[in-house]
């Protein structure tokens, strides 16, 4: 076949070109992602790293791999990032003289060096070469195409793995939740108090609320809240100290529309 | 396996078939959309005792090609609160994706033209029908980025509702999908369709029961923004939703990729569940007549849409998410598990539905017990309130207890 033959690539010319083109992609999306000022134009440029990813998935003829690439995390997870970004109000212009974390970009560029000197030496040493096909056989040429591939190794060799995942995601889920609905430990009710007062009186949670309420379509303070709370606490009425008229009244609003930002975050 | 044009690599022949189809394609699914808005704008207006276009063509079939040229020449607004540049990205990833969408649907049978076979087809890739769910979600982007680039209120607050509502729907998509995929055993359309072409009673609707069907239909028209679901660009709260500050040319792109997505769902639809371009072939022209059956089971579909939208009320946000999320997604799921243990073996599929029906049955008592014990609480802080708090608390426990107990009850005998 005709194309490229050296240490580091070998490739036929279509391949090389694809490979070219979404290495492109891959690196100019990653620049994007840390050089933009603009949070969304960064996620965007993610987008654009990923679908790079995903083409080199088909030129590797993981066919499935790559559509799942493209839907799931350029489809779902940037989405979500978006989200956050976007109705979170933290997509102003960034800074980027300050440096949040000192010496990290020392540190980067160090990384960055060893990762490119690390793979020279694999590719000179251990001919690992770039471009070219997977060693294995290819996995569309067996029965069932590379998804009875997948789905076999999935639920056989790597079920442990995989279901580890699983119960991590889940275990991340009910943390987030657990997290943002803030309910007060019985003892310490005042302070509590205080926290969701002192957080409402504040720019940034009522402008979320805002947002929240409108785009829910539901009234923050008065459906929403008012339904939502005593079935989240159920164990509130047994508690009888006094001043607890109080607490619920101000947790009716603020923590449930706290809950409810979670749970759009989490969608 | 694949497309027979390329059986002997990518030739010159190949490829020039292959620019051929793309750009025929295109101009078929530009002149389909022209067709289809003059359609749809005609039919609702019978629905509704009116005239409906008139005047430009015979039947005012020509509105549509007015319409278009009047929104081209007009000036092109950019707000300056706008971000510029994610403005003008939004218009193009929403009709990119649009029309990538619609190469996987298979159009008719294996033609052969000088020579060369090829499939009615732009596109036959092994993932198939994954490329829909994947420009579906790239869709989303362009939904998202056209609200929050305009830099106005009313386009941020319909985009987060469109783009919400796609990602949840999107959910119930993938699952009803993945049925159709179970008993097909592969991803490619090309395959799905040849699965269903035996009998009628092989069509995907009637085998996996006509649920999947109805599922896929109500996610596909809430995917579209299409009335009931229409809520992104419901006149009366968001005067258009994420389109508002669109004008010109870019306004006519998203106007255009939506009827291009109705059409390309309805011809999904048909590809997955109703055999595609399956159908009695006669004699005379033999290649015409899948093209005919197929773009006739579409035409039903498109028609079914303005029908909905004649009838149908706009859902309420909440009601549009409670359905996707307690109702669609459930039922969803249940059936896929029963259609894979079906494929399976016949007995499994019915241990597994008796399965589902007992976990379900469990699980609706087990919320009406929540649900009382809930209500219960809430009558015993009503009363807490009333009497001022302080030693109201004991006497509200009891209360929720003893609604507990009577449910528990009630759930043995």
């Amino acid at each position: 076949m005709p194309g490229i033959h050296g240490p580091l690539m070998a490739a036929t010319y279509p391949d090389a070109i694809m490979f070219v083109v979404s290495a492109v992609l891959v690196l100019a999306g990653a620049i994007g992602v840390i050089a933009s000022r603009n949070p969304v134009h960064s996620a965007l440029s993610l987008v654009m790293t990923l679908f790079g990813v995903a083409l080199i998935f088909l030129a590797q003829q993981a066919d499935f791999i790559a559509a799942v690439q493209v839907i799931v995390y350029a489809g779902a997870i940037v989405v979500l990032f978006l989200f956050v970004v976007m109705f979170l109000g933290v997509d102003r212009l960034e800074n980027l003289v300050v440096e949040p974390l000192r010496f990290q970009r020392v540190l980067a560029l160090g990384l960055v060096a060893l990762s490119v000197v690390g793979m020279l030496l694999l590719g000179v040493g251990a001919h690992w070469a770039i471009g070219a096909h997977s060693v294995t056989a290819p996995a569309l040429n067996q029965p069932g195409g590379d998804v009875a591939a997948l789905g076999k190794s999935v639920f056989t060799a790597y079920l442990l793995p995989f279901e580890a995942t699983a119960a991590l995601l889940i275990i991340a889920i009910i943390g987030a939740v657990v997290l943002t609905r803030r309910q007060p430990a019985a003892g310490e009710e005042g302070d509590a108090v205080e926290d969701t007062q002192g957080a409402g009186g504040g720019g940034a949670p009522a402008q979320e609320r805002s947002n929240q309420a409108d785009a829910d379509g539901v009234d923050p303070d008065g459906a929403a809240g008012g339904q939502g709370s005593p079935r989240e606490a159920p164990s509130r009425s047994s508690r009888g100290a006094p001043g607890e008229t109080d607490s619920r009244a101000a947790e009716d609003g603020e923590p449930g529309t706290v809950r409810r930002a979670g749970e759009e975050v989490l969608r | 396996m694949g497309d027979p044009l390329y059986v002997h690599g990518v030739t010159l022949a190949a490829f020039v078939i292959m620019l051929v189809k793309v750009v025929v394609a295109f101009a078929a699914l530009m002149l389909a959309v022209m067709i289809v808005i003059w359609f749809e704008r005609k039919v609702i207006s019978d629905m509704q005792s009116r005239i409906g276009p008139n005047r430009a063509g015979p039947w005012g079939m020509m509105q549509t090609l007015a319409d278009g040229i009047k929104l081209f020449f007009k000036e092109d607004l950019i707000p300056g609160q706008a971000n510029r540049k994610v403005f003008k990205l939004a218009p193009y990833l929403v009709i990119v994706p649009a029309f990538v969408a619609f190469s996987i649907i298979p159009i008719g049978g294996i033609v052969t033209v000088a020579g060369h076979s090829f499939e009615l087809q732009v596109a036959d890739p092994p993932i198939g029908i994954l490329l829909l769910l994947a420009m579906s979600s790239m869709a989303v982007y362009g939904v998202m980025l056209a609200g929050w680039g305009s830099g106005s209120k009313y386009p941020l607050l319909g985009s987060v509702r469109a783009s919400a509502q796609m990602i949840s729907y999107e959910a119930v998509l993938g699952i009803t999908v993945t049925s159709v995929v179970l008993v097909t055993g592969s991803l490619s359309t090309r395959a799905m369709v040849a699965s269903q072409a035996a009998s009628v009673l092989d069509w995907n609707v009637f085998r996996l029961g006509v649920v999947p069907f109805l599922l896929f239909f109500v996610a596909i028209t809430a995917e579209l923004n299409r009335p009931p679901f229409d809520l992104v660009e419901a006149e009366q709260e968001l005067v258009a939703g994420y389109v508002t500050e669109y004008s010109s040319i870019r306004f006519a792109l998203f106007f255009l990729a939506e009827f291009m997505n109705a059409i390309t769902m309805s011809a999904v639809m048909v590809t997955l569940f109703f055999g595609g371009p399956d159908g009695p072939r006669f004699h005379a022209v033999i290649w015409l007549w899948p093209i005919l059956w197929f773009v006739g089971k579409t035409l039903v579909f498109l028609f079914i849409y303005v029908w909905l939208r004649a009838a149908l009320p706009r859902l309420r946000y909440d009601q549009l998410m409670e359905l996707g999320w307690k109702v669609l997604i459930p039922i969803a799921l249940g059936w896929l598990l029963v259609v894979g243990a079906v494929v399976v073996d016949r007995w499994w599929g019915l241990v597994v539905a008796a399965g589902l029906i007992g976990a379900m049955a469990l699980l609706g008592r087990a919320m009406a017990v929540g649900r009382g014990e809930a209500e219960g609480e809430a009558a015993a802080l009503a009363s807490v309130d009333s009497t001022g708090g302080g030693d109201g608390g004991p006497r509200a426990g009891t209360a929720g207890t003893a609604t507990v107990g009577v449910a528990w009850r009630e759930g043995d005998a």
